[in-house]
């Protein structure tokens, strides 16, 4: 079936593809956008490595399709930091070693910054409910808790 | 990597169109709401659309709001949305709480009620919801639209009463009257996975602390989510006693029809999870319709 031309905005700058029907999010971010921040993990929606923020809400991109995506407005772990500065929350993962081997790692961190725009003051029930979608196979549960919380505190 | 059959994609901006585009492609295409179970199907060779009309463009039909005896919500509302909706949270709590256990954040964030319905999956959890709060689901075709109660929507499992080229607009649940309430108590071997079983039962008491009505809704116990149809009548018009709350709890479980899951348990485990679950449904639902928590 023939490609589509489809036009969102992508950590701020504006992007023009062409597509076809049948390709996932998470493949036009690593493959035509050549952002591979974004992991692709299990490919069935349960694993939580390939969450984006699309238009204001956390979604897996491997159960979403990019033309989907068409006039949206799309942020992956590389529009997070700033000039050169890491975002709250990155730096709360490194510091509080939030991280072995890293592959869940921006699943995760995505999936946290939706949860602070929600909620930036949350309990630790709420951090584990709103992190339930991602999957992390080195049990790092515990220091991912942690430094959403001390991000938490470091962005109020 | 894992690469979908090809596929033609239209994104309509009304019913109308969407409905127009359906009778176009009547037998090839499927509706696309939230995605979150017919992408991963695609993905299985579980469904295999030549056409996919995707509904996520249409404006107005995400939507809670309540007119008059109704609380109507879009079919493409998010199950997030039902999540945070005061007025569910304020009318019909049961709602709310089950929103909460659905799939994942992210998941809910996508998933619609209306897709959810149309998906028919036993393991679902708003059918049973809407059997405890006796709902309608409205089906809209080239023809019009009709409310189908949804005791009659589900026909078997992942076969909703939807003709080829019908498609869910709305879901309505009659607004409870006060002293009500409910509970959706769900079993999973993990967070976000599918039910082992699920109790869903939204009741109201008299003034004389009678169940003056009830519904209770179950999930994972049969080829649909299913009406305890006994346990209803055995609580209607009787006190809440430990005894009577048992009894119902055994009826349920005895009129579920479980079948062996080799992920999720057998049949003789799920059925007595049936009895457990019902019963703590019920349980809380009385303390709820009490004022309670």
């Amino acid at each position: 079936m023939s490609a589509r031309v489809i036009t969102l905005t992508v950590n701020g700058r504006r992007v023009s593809c062409p597509v076809e029907p049948r390709k996932l999010l998470v493949n036009f971010i690593r493959q035509d956008l050549g952002l591979t921040g974004t992991h692709w993990g299990c490919d069935t929606g349960n694993c939580g490595a390939c969450t984006v923020i699309l238009n204001g809400k956390s979604v897996k991109s491997c159960n979403i399709l990019a033309v989907q995506a068409d006039g949206g407005e799309l942020l992956t772990i590389e529009g997070l930091a700033e000039n050169g500065e890491l975002h709250p929350i990155q730096k709360a993962f490194w510091e509080n070693h939030a991280l072995q081997c890293g592959f869940c790692t921006p699943g995760f961190i995505m999936q946290a910054y939706w949860l602070l725009k929600q909620d930036p003051n949350p309990t630790g029930e709420v951090v584990r409910n709103m992190l339930s979608g991602n999957i992390c196979r080195c049990t790092g549960y515990q220091n991912i808790i942690k430094a959403v919380l001390a991000a938490a505190k470091e962005m109020r | 990597m894992l690469v979908l059959d090809s596929f033609e994609y239209f994104a309509p901006t009304t019913v109308r169109q969407a409905l127009a585009l359906a009778e176009k492609y009547r037998g090839r295409s499927r509706f696309l709401a939230g995605g979150q179970s017919l992408l991963p199907m695609m993905k299985l060779g579980l469904a295999s659309p030549n056409v996919l009309i995707d509904l996520n463009r249409i404006k107005g039909l995400e939507y809670i709001k309540e007119a008059g005896k109704w609380i109507r919500i879009g079919a493409m509302t998010r199950h997030n949305a039902i999540a945070s909706s005061k007025v569910l949270a304020e009318k019909a709590p049961i709602m709310v709480e089950a929103a909460n256990q659905i799939g994942d954040p992210q998941v809910r964030n996508m998933g619609t009620i209306g897709g959810s319905l149309a998906h028919a999956d036993p393991a679902g959890d708003w059918g049973s919801v809407l059997i405890a709060l006796r709902g309608l689901v409205q089906v809209t075709g080239r023809r019009g639209s009709k409310l189908v109660m949804i005791d009659k929507f589900f026909v078997n499992s992942f076969t909703p009463r939807l003709r080829s080229g019908e498609l869910i607009t709305e879901v309505r649940i009659p607004t409870p009257p006060r002293r009500s309430g409910g509970a959706y108590v769900k079993l999973e071997r993990r967070a976000g996975d599918f039910a082992i079983a699920a109790a869903a039962v939204q009741l109201t008491l008299d003034n004389n602390d009678r169940i003056r009505s009830v519904g209770i809704g179950l999930t994972s116990l049969g080829p649909t989510n299913l009406r305890a149809v006994k346990a209803e009548k055995i609580l209607t018009g009787q006190l809440p006693t430990a005894e009577v709350v048992e009894e119902a709890a055994k009826a349920a479980a005895a009129e579920s029809k479980p079948v062996t899951d080799p992920l999720r348990g057998s049949q003789d485990y799920k059925r007595a999870m049936a009895a457990v679950l019902t019963k703590r449904a019920i349980m809380m639902a009385v303390s709820r319709a009490r004022g309670g928590g």
